[in-house]
């Protein structure tokens, strides 16, 4: 077995021994050290968009007085790195970063909890009229490349970027986009057997026995093709399969 | 005519060749240089280019009694930018160092009998030293400050070469640098050479060129990318896109020197699509090069093996960010992502790459055709050679400029730009680019470099000059780059993307006579975020117009907020324009409102009705008497005479 090569950083006062590769987001999260962050998911590349994981870092080499403020989520752990995931300069930036956000999305409750965790009850700025709770951190995007189906993206740039889906025939209906946003800002209708996301309805695949919604056949196609299992696989609930899965064997045994 | 070799496959072919153009070319008396930049273009270069044409033909029997034969020893040519673009089109006739200004189609029969056939200068095109029509003239371009005081190397060949002509640019000393550098240099001496010389990046950040290749050496990879960044987007600024437009070959030689330093097999060059010239001479280059063996395999007989490409880039301003860029060679949005690990280690496709901007690149030959201790002993301790600046704004001259580092700002703008237009005060110049800053009057004598202008709260960037004089409103000169910056702004990253569109709010807000006891301050708290924690140097970058300006000219800010006063006259709803005693009553402003805002008669004073004036402006620009004053607080901000000192 080969060995994974580690080393010593420092969090918050406390000596922690990471894995080469790791990022110090991941590193703090392993030792349950809170580094808040809306942009980040484990499943996809980190993309330092939201800037709320901003820390201060130092290192052994530096004079004493030098720091630098990094992106924890891309920033790689190095050997004798000291971070500071809670100083002046971290908190004062990441106030200004929530009073922001609060300024985007005014009506967003997990905003505005997160804004008063920082005590920040009202935005210093303009607010956003006609506000959504989008706050751009493009991660329904990111998943929606990393399960290959690249039906939705962002437009525009600037202020005026938003997120919309230019590919609506790629579009299989997963929901991976609605349930990872940070903010619940993408909407879906889910009725019966009917699913409706980004103006597009799906008919989705009941399970056979408790007729709970399993899928979109576009979404059990596409899985299917991706994983190289038959289409069948995807048509039922975990429990469902497992249950057969018994009676199988059950018939196997005991015949 | 000497026939050009298909391809070159020897250092010596090449030099041969360039030998043999030379003793044909000595039998060439007379060149017409006409300037073919898209300034010039746009003012009717072409159009005088033909006429001329017509005009050489009519008058070949005279012209070849005076010893002149059209094709041989007379050669009328297009060459790229001359620098001077507000006098365009222009023209130069050398060897006689004449030098033609606002030069109309009408022109070429004057040209051609009055300077051609009897040696005499048309006057009436001659520039004028003054600026003024009747002002004295000059009879050589030698004699014009704008040139005089001018040092170019990266500029060497623009203007003088036709950029679609490969043997113009043999015959001035091109790809001496290569062959020197193939001939006599191992990649190690090259890279050395440059590491010596102290060329730093002229696109805007200003690292030691050298330090980066040796750290792109010291990556052990199979292959480095070679990248040339035409990407320039700064608001006034054009001196890439003119080396690109005017002398692509240059470019193409420094990218090859380096590639030979650095075992580079491939590279792009990314230009922005909005520069079509550049990407037509380029793409022309390459192609050219091609043919001629000097771009693919084994070039020159050297073993040296490098595929250049070329890439358009949509246009986005953020695209000349390196990590954008990369992204965007690669068919992806040109988003920045946080440069923890170099680009020399991992830039495009992942792979090792070396970037460097066009005017680096152009730099390049130089420094090893005639040595990195020439191009060391030009410039300041820390900033060695020279940098083309692109002036512009309120200064006589605009145009682009190459001085060597260390020139002050004062020599740029009155020796070489000749001053303020019509000798109004001056007040700021914005340095750098958007990024940049604005310095006032009691800083015009520091001098130009990476280092000097950065502490004072600007920077020098990529070149990008703008001169303002009394009448400009610093908050409005804010809001501007905020607003360009917003624009651009990729929208990743929240301090830049929500940032910029607050600040810009609260500067509109300002402007408009709406701000707020507090407002500053909120101003300075957002952008000190925006510089320690946004993605890239877009962001960090864009607080820079505010904090300059509120650094030099804060009490401007708090005139707007506290007195509602706009002492530059600039800011439409605290300003009102008003007709004074001097009005003759001529009716002209009268008949260019579009408000009809103007009432009287002829030879009778003027009145503007204040409810119905949009403050446009029209009827200031067009009273030829100064008779329209502009009002802020009951104050003449704007007059005849400069308003405030």
């Amino acid at each position: 077995m080969s060995e994974t090569k580690t080393v010593r950083i420092t969090i918050d006062g406390r000596s922690i021994d990471a894995p080469v590769g790791q990022t110090v987001l991941e590193a703090a999260r392993q030792h349950n050290i809170d580094i808040p962050s809306l942009c980040y998911h484990p499943g996809v590349e980190a993309f330092g968009a939201c800037r709320l994981c901003v820390v201060e870092i130092r290192k052994h080499n530096w004079t004493p007085d030098w720091k630098q403020l990094v992106t924890s989520c891309l920033f790689p752990v190095e050997e004798g790195l000291i971070v500071e995931t809670r100083s002046p300069e971290v908190m004062e930036n990441r106030k200004v970063v929530l009073d922001l956000q609060l300024a985007r999305v005014p009506n967003s409750d997990v905003i505005r909890q997160l804004a008063a965790e920082y005590g920040i009850h009202d935005t210093s700025y303009e607010k956003r009229e006609d506000a959504d709770d989008c706050i751009m951190c493009g991660l329904c995007v990111r998943v929606c490349d990393a399960i290959g189906a690249h039906a939705i993206s962002t437009l525009s740039r600037g202020p005026e970027k938003y997120v919309d889906v230019p590919n609506k025939d790629a579009c299989i209906g997963c929901l991976a986009c609605a349930l990872t946003c940070p903010t619940n800002a993408i909407e879906y209708i889910e009725e019966g057997n009917m699913r409706t996301i980004w103006d597009k309805t799906f008919e989705v695949v009941l399970d056979p026995v408790n007729k709970k919604p399993i899928a979109t056949p576009e979404q059990i196609a596409h899985f299917s093709k991706q994983s190289g299992l038959p289409e069948d696989y995807f048509t039922k609930s975990d429990a469902t399969r497992k249950k057969e899965t018994a009676a199988s064997f059950a018939r196997v045994m005991f015949d | 005519m000497i026939k050009r070799p298909k391809a070159f496959k020897t250092p010596k072919s090449l030099l041969d060749y360039a030998e043999k153009v030379k003793k044909d070319r000595d039998s060439r008396k007379l060149e017409v240089r006409i300037c073919a930049g898209p300034s010039c273009v746009a003012g009717g270069a072409l159009e005088f280019r033909d006429e001329l044409q017509k005009e050489l033909d009519a008058h070949a029997p005279q012209l070849k009694k005076a010893g002149l034969t059209v094709g041989t020893s007379l050669i009328e040519k297009c060459t790229g930018c001359h620098g001077m673009c507000e006098a365009g089109p222009l023209v130069i006739l050398e060897p006689m160092e004449i030098f033609y200004t606002h030069v109309k189609p009408k022109h070429a029969k004057s040209i051609v009998e009055t300077t051609l056939l009897e040696g005499e200068p048309v006057k009436e095109l001659l520039y004028s030293l003054d600026f003024t029509k009747g002002g004295e003239k000059a009879k050589h371009h030698s004699d014009i400050p704008f040139y005089a005081l001018q040092n170019r190397i990266a500029l060497k060949n623009v203007g003088t070469i036709d950029p679609t002509n490969f043997e113009d640019f043999l015959l001035n000393d091109g790809f001496k640098g290569l062959v020197k550098a193939l001939t006599t240099m191992t990649p190690e001496e090259v890279v050395d050479a440059v590491d010596e010389s102290g060329l730093r990046g002229r696109g805007g950040a200003g690292f030691p060129t050298g330090r980066k290749w040796k750290s792109a050496l010291r990556v052990k990879q199979d292959r480095v990318w070679l990248v040339c960044n035409g990407d320039e987007g700064d608001p006034g600024a054009f001196m890439d896109r003119v080396i690109m437009d005017s002398d692509p070959y240059t470019v193409i030689e420094g990218m090859l020197i380096a590639a030979y330093g650095l075992g580079a097999t491939d590279g792009y060059i990314y230009v922005r699509h909005e520069y079509p010239l550049a990407v037509k001479h380029l793409t022309m280059a390459i192609e050219n090069m091609k043919a001629l063996g000097l771009l693919g395999e084994n070039i020159l007989g050297s073993g040296l093996n490098f595929n250049l490409k070329l890439s358009r880039g949509g246009g986005a301003f953020v695209c000349g960010e390196s990590s954008a860029l990369m992204r965007s060679l690669e068919g992806k949005v040109g988003e920045p992502r946080a440069k923890y690990v170099r680009s020399v280690e991992k830039g495009f496709k992942d792979e090792p790459t070396v970037l460097n901007n066009v005017e680096t690149y152009a730099c390049v030959p130089s420094i090893i055709s005639r040595g990195a201790d020439w191009f060391s002993s030009m410039g300041t301790a820390k900033s060695k050679g020279t940098k083309v600046f692109s002036l512009v704004g309120k200064v006589k001259q605009t145009g682009l400029v190459e001085v060597p580092m260390g020139r002050t700002l004062r020599e740029i703008i009155y020796d070489i730009g000749g001053g303020i237009i019509d000798d109004r005060p001056f007040k700021a110049v914005q340095t750098g680019g958007p990024s940049g800053g604005c310095l006032p009057a009691d800083k015009l004598d520091l001098p130009v470099d990476f280092d000097t202008l950065t502490r004072e709260g600007a920077m020098m960037g990529s070149g990008g000059m703008i001169v303002m004089d009394d009448q400009t409103c610093m908050v409005d000169v804010a809001k501007y780059f905020i607003k360009f910056l917003s624009d651009e702004s990729c929208g990743k990253c929240v301090p830049c993307r929500e940032g910029l569109k607050q600040v810009y709010q609260i500067l509109d807000r300002i402007t408009k006579g709406e701000g707020r006891e507090g407002d500053i301050e909120l101003i300075e708290k957002l952008c000190h975020t925006m510089e320690v924690a946004s993605l890239c140097a877009l962001g960090k970058g864009a607080p820079f117009p505010v904090l300059s300006t509120l650094r030099f000219f804060r009490e401007e800010y708090e005139e707007h907020i506290h007195d509602k006063f706009c002492r530059g006259g600039v800011c439409k709803e605290l300003i009102n324009f008003h007709i004074n005693d001097s009005c003759t009553g001529c009716m002209v402003c009268l008949r260019h409102c579009p408000t009809e805002a103007i009432t009287g008669e002829r030879k009778k004073l003027h009145v503007i009705d204040d409810d119905k004036c949009i403050s446009c402006g029209i009827c200031r620009n067009v009273c030829k008497f100064d008779s329209v004053d502009i009002i802020s607080q009951g104050k003449i901000v704007a007059g005849k005479e400069p308003a405030m000192a």
